[in-house]
């Protein structure tokens, strides 16, 4: 491999994804699922950002979109602090197991 | 193996390895020190895919606000048996099957598409960019807007990223105001 291709990018932001669906699956803080959320979006960004890179159709469409995904993760980074704190000041604890009151 | 192929593996792996640090530590202060490595690999590879504001937007927005938030919710919430929550093994063998699964099946994708070589005109640079969310589609060189090739004619429209522009801007003053009002401090009334 001499020059930097589209396939490389492709694949770690595979793994980036993959990493944050294990993530959002197995922790039990509702912190840390946050936190697998934002590596979610973190590799789909990287998918598009490299699509604008390789693919001459997508030249600026790719990082304006990338950066309408960035201000959206801190508003949703926001939006669900909020409700972790409001949460944890009811019931003193941030596992998510323990949030099933609406359990039907 | 030249300069950016040296630069992108070194990369790659550290953003990895940070990324698989943050599904295997237990304690959620580790887990927001390995997400800033891994956000600050992300910025980095922006660096070398030639998108320097989507860089640089990356580490002000997301390494300088979102994860200061993050950290914020770790401190007020992490103390005690929270910070350390245990999963049952049987947790982490679906989880990391799901995991493993969804890699196999992005990787085969990835590698279906083929090695594309980066096409030869440069990167769009931030005036670009900042005209687009204007609403300025006049690009140079011409006709590179939403996945039309560069060398077919196409139809120009007037608005190219002006509503969605406004609609996140707003979008994000209401999250705003409506986290603010979530997690306001409740002023208890006395009987």
């Amino acid at each position: 491999m001499t020059e930097l291709g589209l396939t490389p990018f492709l694949l770690l932001a595979a793994f980036l994804f993959a990493c944050g669906v294990a993530c959002v699956t197995v922790k039990r803080n509702a912190i840390g699922v946050l936190m697998g959320v934002e590596l979610i979006l973190n590799a789909a960004n990287v998918n598009l950002v490299a699509f604008a890179r390789f693919n001459s159709g997508f030249r600026l469409d790719g990082q304006v979109f990338a950066l309408m995904v960035v201000v959206l993760a801190a508003a949703e980074a926001a939006v669900a602090l909020a409700i972790v704190l409001n949460f944890y000041n009811n019931h003193a604890t941030v596992d998510v197991d323990e949030a099933n009151e609406l359990k039907g | 193996m030249s300069l950016p192929v040296i630069l992108f593996v070194v990369v790659a792996t550290a953003t990895a390895v940070s990324a698989v640090g943050v599904v295997a530590s237990r304690n959620v202060v580790r887990m927001a020190v390995w997400l800033l490595f891994t956000l600050i690999g992300v910025a980095l590879i922006y660096f070398l895919l030639g998108a320097e504001f989507a860089g640089a937007a990356q580490l002000i927005v997301y390494v300088g606000g979102t994860l200061v938030l993050v950290v914020f919710g770790v401190m007020l919430t992490a103390h005690g048996p929270l910070r350390e929550l245990r999963t049952r093994r049987a947790e982490w063998v679906i989880g990391g099957t799901l995991g493993a699964a969804l890699f196999v099946l992005l990787a085969a994708v990835s590698l279906e598409l083929g090695t594309k070589e980066p096409h030869t005109a440069p990167a769009p640079g931030t005036g670009q960019i900042g005209l687009t969310f204007l609403g300025v589609t006049e690009t140079n060189p011409p006709g590179n807007l939403s996945g039309v090739p560069g060398d077919k004619p196409i139809a120009r429209t007037r608005v190219a990223y002006l509503l969605p522009f406004e609609i996140v801007s707003v979008h994000l003053l209401v999250v705003l105001i409506g986290a603010a009002y979530l997690a306001r401090a409740k002023r208890r009334v006395k009987p």
